[in-house]
């Protein structure tokens, strides 16, 4: 009987990639406890983050993609109106306007668009006859520019630019031409220097220092010197957990959220790095998986956004921290501290293992 | 429903394809960062290893102790203790205002005390932690100590503080330490031991601090620290010890210095005495005096500007910064080289008019007694102090030898003795002038420099360097204050070597006559006879008389008709006992009139206490405080006074 319940209650779970999610996550309570400096009420926060997360996660394992699909369009609405309402009455901290209060609540739109707009381009295909045509792309282009521009405005250029790589890939899924993918790349290229222009000074300045952090090294170029010389001495073996010396004598800055890698790499060392880059590559090519056996366009597309998504997290914060990636702000997804990247991202999972799991039930 | 189905096999096709692309890219991406991972930690770990340690290890400097200075018999004269202070590094505090009112609701911090933190604070670097309060008590530190949570970058520190447990005596000899300043960076850069310096707070500034700051300071130890971002130390790695300063003996009696301070009183003068033998400084006075603990911590603008403008200028050392004409004391020296080149050898003797002139001139040099002495010789001339004696013998021994001989002497040079910023004084001769004035010499110079006149100035460290040379017969010895070095941890102990600084070839005939007539000075007859009375010592001496304005011709010096400051200036050098002197001094006392009555009796309580081991009588009957320059006399000499006493 009570098996039985047992068995219900995670019959939407799936069990490879909780295995996977469940070893990162103690990978990063570890991370952390030595990260904060042994500050055992950090872990017990980050603990009750992923409960929190966890419960979202069954919630979302437990709607059917169909019923998903129909919550797309709504939900993409209310995440640009949040948006506009940000940018007029957003509340602002550390010079960026994310967040806006409404009664208690203190939402950042920016982490619903996150799930919001490949949903909903995902929807947006779903529904196309055949092949997607031209008109089909450009609109998707659309749907995903304007949230893209909102989040970029605020500014968050980490955020911003993980929402286009993920609706990109809802696009690119959807079949969308190679020669416009080379067209758009060499538009892109040509394009560089304008964009270049409408980055904030902050932004190209990280940009610069990326090329050569020792330009300011106690300032912008502080968190790239001191993260990699945190990566670079922690060796092929690494100092030994809670040994790090750039970690445990403050040398690293933000060592709890975006740079918890440094303090992975200099603590566990290069074999460390080899088994986190493992694990992070069975979580991928586990969402692959399931995107490829995935029996909706809605579904399978949606999968595939959300695994490359979390692909170019983890990508784009390691390449950071190591310093061949400019300083973005974003998160090891699953490692860093943090409440709300934590709850987007398990969400997104139990979307995954919805499609996963409902799948029989769509057959027929 | 085929076709759908048909659609639907090869639009998943294609997708399985893209993403089969897309799991290719994704794992030659995460290849790509194993490979930056790679470069970093295997390739490059050496290098970021190195750069890690170099994060982590910082070299903290231990600041050694400060030597102490010690009088002959062991008073201390300097030393250091512990105080705790409460410092604020302004680098690390927004509101600095706003944190000096809450801490004053912890700590009392006076407007003085703000003041002094406002002006450290503009000489201190801003990363630097300045001291806001110091000499916090217990119940202040502990206060504060339970609060400190509250006020990130204020601390309390325990620092070592110097301090003078004898204030104001002797503080010209012992000096001061006070916070090193950008011009003593340069200097210790120049030295060549700024690293020494590193955590060091304090140099010495003046007297035997300064001076001896090297033996002093000792060497600084090092600890290697790891520490923290922040710049916290965590933990000691290794560490070398400092070398504490070494500890000073000085050749200075303490009861002594404040039986010679106190004889001064009110008055303003210098006073130096010298063991003539070894040149050892047996007292050294410069009065008024000041405080040195007030420098210490950086001093107050009121006290400051206290001590700075005052018209007493107690800043001045005045044994080797205050030049004033020698007038009579200067008599003796002449008069040696007057013998020394066959001159007025007895039984020469003049019949002394009470004036002197220049031949073919009608300008009259005047004696201080109008009526003139009769016949005098050349002991006599010393004992009754006859200028016109020396008028006619400075004319025609010249300048050149004047001046040539005298100079061995220590006249217009530096003695050597072991404090910084001597003056060299001024012994005039026609090269000097025709640089100085573009103006020939006159022989009426020359006249006037052998009453020890003219532009002849000195300092009194030499005037008792010169009278310890004449009382060694024309040994030179090298003055010091300090006899003994004790290093730290050896313990060993270097004493400080005599050192004949210039021997001067004098007849032994010569000096007798010299010597003669400086014993008289102090007998029945001798214009310090007061001095010598009573003594049970025999004293050589020689009483002087320096012009502080110059007094026209047919002129009468009335002293009481000038104003205070504008009096002569009293001087009197000294040695005794005169068979075998054990100590040879001089004294200045600034507007005090006579040498006789006003200098000599500070010597000869200096002299008493010295050779007898004397108290002085205390000054219990005080009866005219308008008037205590006069007092002096009486004290000393119950009997009555001559009348040549009152004069040169």
């Amino acid at each position: 009987m009570i098996s039985k319940l047992f068995q219900q209650f995670f019959k939407h779970i799936d069990s490879f990639l909780m295995v996977c999610l469940f070893s990162t996550l103690m990978v990063g309570l570890f991370m952390l406890y030595s990260a904060s400096g042994q500050n055992f009420s950090r872990v017990y926060a980050q603990g009750i983050n992923i409960i929190v997360a966890f419960c979202f996660m069954w919630v979302a394992a437990n709607i059917a993609p169909n019923q998903l699909e129909r919550m797309a369009l709504p939900l993409y609405l209310l995440g640009v109106v949040l948006l506009i309402g940000v940018a007029l009455f957003g509340h602002i901290s550390h010079g960026a306007q994310r967040w806006l209060d409404i009664g208690p609540m203190h939402i950042q739109p920016s982490e619903i668009m996150r799930i919001a707009v490949p949903m909903m381009l995902a929807w947006y295909f779903s529904k196309q006859e055949g092949k997607p045509r031209m008109v089909d792309f450009a609109t998707g282009a659309l749907l995903l520019a304007v949230p893209v521009a909102l989040i970029m405005k605020q500014p968050d250029l980490g955020t911003s630019l993980l929402v286009a790589a993920s609706g990109f890939y809802i696009l690119f899924l959807a079949g969308l031409n190679w020669k416009f993918l080379l067209g758009g790349t060499v538009l892109f290229t040509a394009l560089t220097p304008v964009f270049w222009s409408m980055l904030h000074s902050y932004q190209r300045r990280r940009i610069e220092i990326l090329f050569d952090p020792t330009q300011d090294p106690l300032g912008s170029g502080y968190h790239t010197i001191q993260s990699m010389i945190a990566i670079g001495s922690g060796g092929s073996a690494g100092k030994g957990w809670l040994n790090g010396t750039q970690t445990q004598l403050d040398f690293l800055p933000e060592r709890t959220t975006d740079f918890i890698f440094a303090v992975f790499s200099e603590e566990f060392g290069f074999l460390g790095n080899l088994l986190l880059l493992t694990l992070f590559s069975l979580i991928i090519m586990r969402g692959l998986v399931i995107a490829s056996q995935a029996q909706s366009t809605f579904s399978r597309l949606l999968a595939g956004s959300i695994t490359l998504t979390f692909f170019t997290y983890a990508f784009v914060n390691m390449g950071m921290v190591s310093g061949i990636l400019p300083v973005v702000g974003v998160p090891l997804p699953l490692i860093s501290y943090g409440g709300t990247s934590m709850v987007t991202i398990c969400l997104s999972f139990g979307i995954l293992m919805s499609i996963q799991t409902h799948k029989k039930l769509v057959a027929t | 429903m085929r076709a759908e189905l048909k659609n639907f096999q090869h639009e998943q096709y294609y997708f399985r394809l893209r993403l089969g692309f897309t799991a290719l890219v994704v794992l030659c991406l995460f290849g790509l960062l194993a490979t930056r991972f790679f470069y970093l930690q295997v390739k490059q770990y050496n290098h970021y290893q190195t750069l890690a340690e170099k994060n982590r290890i910082s070299l903290v400097p231990i600041v050694p102790n400060r030597g102490l200075i010690l009088d002959k018999n062991g008073v201390v004269l300097a030393h250091n203790f512990f105080v705790y202070t409460l410092e604020i590094t302004p680098s690390k505090i927004e509101n600095l205002e706003a944190t000096i009112a809450e801490v004053s609701k912890l700590v009392e911090v006076s407007s003085l005390d703000r003041k002094r933190f406002n002006k450290l604070r503009d000489e201190s670097r801003n990363f630097e932690s300045v001291p806001i309060r110091t000499h916090l008590n217990e119940v202040e530190a502990a206060s504060f100590a339970v609060n400190h949570y509250r006020f990130p970058g204020v601390e309390i520190k325990s620092r070592l503080y110097r301090h003078y447990p004898l204030g104001k005596l002797g503080a010209h000899i012992v000096g001061y330490i006070g916070r090193i300043n950008d011009k003593d960076l340069i200097n210790l850069e120049k030295d060549g031991v700024l690293s020494n310096y590193k955590g060091s707070d304090h140099v010495g500034k003046s007297g035997i601090e300064q001076f001896y700051e090297t033996q002093l300071h000792g060497t600084t130890g090092f600890q290697q620290v790891e520490i923290d971002a922040d710049g916290r130390a965590v933990r000691v790695l290794s560490s070398t010890a400092p070398v504490p300063g070494s500890n000073l003996v000085l050749s200075i009696d303490s009861k002594l210095q404040e039986i010679a301070e106190t004889a001064f009183g009110e008055r303003r003068g210098a006073l130096v005495a010298i063991n003539p033998k070894t040149g050892e400084v047996l007292s050294y006075v410069s009065q008024p005096s000041f405080d040195p603990n007030l420098f210490v911590d950086g001093i107050d603008v009121d006290n400051w500007k206290l001590l700075n403008e005052s018209l007493d200028k107690p800043l001045i050392n005045r044994p080797i910064r205050g030049v004033y004409p020698p007038g009579s004391t200067f008599k003796p020296f002449v008069a040696l080289a007057g013998l020394e080149y066959g001159k007025r050898a007895p039984p020469y003797a003049i019949n002394d008019a009470g004036y002197f002139s220049l031949p073919n001139s009608t300008h009259r040099y005047r004696d201080w007694k109008p009526s003139g002495h009769g016949i005098v010789d050349m002991q006599k001339a010393i004992t009754i102090s006859c200028d016109t004696f020396f008028y006619g013998l400075a004319l025609e021994l010249g300048i050149d030898r004047l001046t040539g001989f005298v100079r061995h002497f220590g006249f217009g040079g530096k003695t050597g003795i072991d404090i910084q910023g001597e003056n060299g004084g001024l012994l005039p001769t026609p090269e000097w002038k025709m640089r100085r004035f573009k103006q020939p010499w006159y022989q009426g110079e020359t006249v006037i420099v052998g009453i020890g006149q003219g532009y002849t100035l000195t300092t009194p460290m030499q005037l008792a360097y010169a009278t310890a040379t004449l009382a060694n017969n024309g040994i030179a010895m090298k003055p010091h204050l300090v006899t003994q070095i004790q290093k730290a941890i050896t313990n060993e102990n270097l004493a400080v070597p005599f050192v004949v600084q210039d021997r001067v070839s004098i007849k032994p005939e010569n000096i007798d006559i010299i010597k003669r007539g400086m014993v008289d000075v102090t007998l029945p007859g001798g214009t310090a006879a007061s001095v010598g009375a009573n003594a049970g010592y025999s004293i050589a001496a020689k009483t002087g008389t320096a012009q502080v304005i110059g007094i026209k011709q047919n002129a009468k010096y009335n002293a009481s008709a000038i104003d205070e400051r504008h009096r002569d200036h009293a001087l009197f050098v000294a040695y005794a006992p005169a068979d075998d002197p054990t100590i040879a001094l001089a004294v200045i006392v600034e507007n005090g009139g006579h040498g006789g009555s006003a200098a000599g009796p500070i010597a000869r309580k200096v002299m008493d206490y010295y050779l007898l081991g004397k108290l002085p009588i205390p000054e219990s009957t005080k009866t005219d405080n308008k008037k205590p320059r006069d007092s002096g006399v009486s004290i000393v000499t119950p009997q009555t006074t001559p009348e040549e006493e009152l004069h040169d």
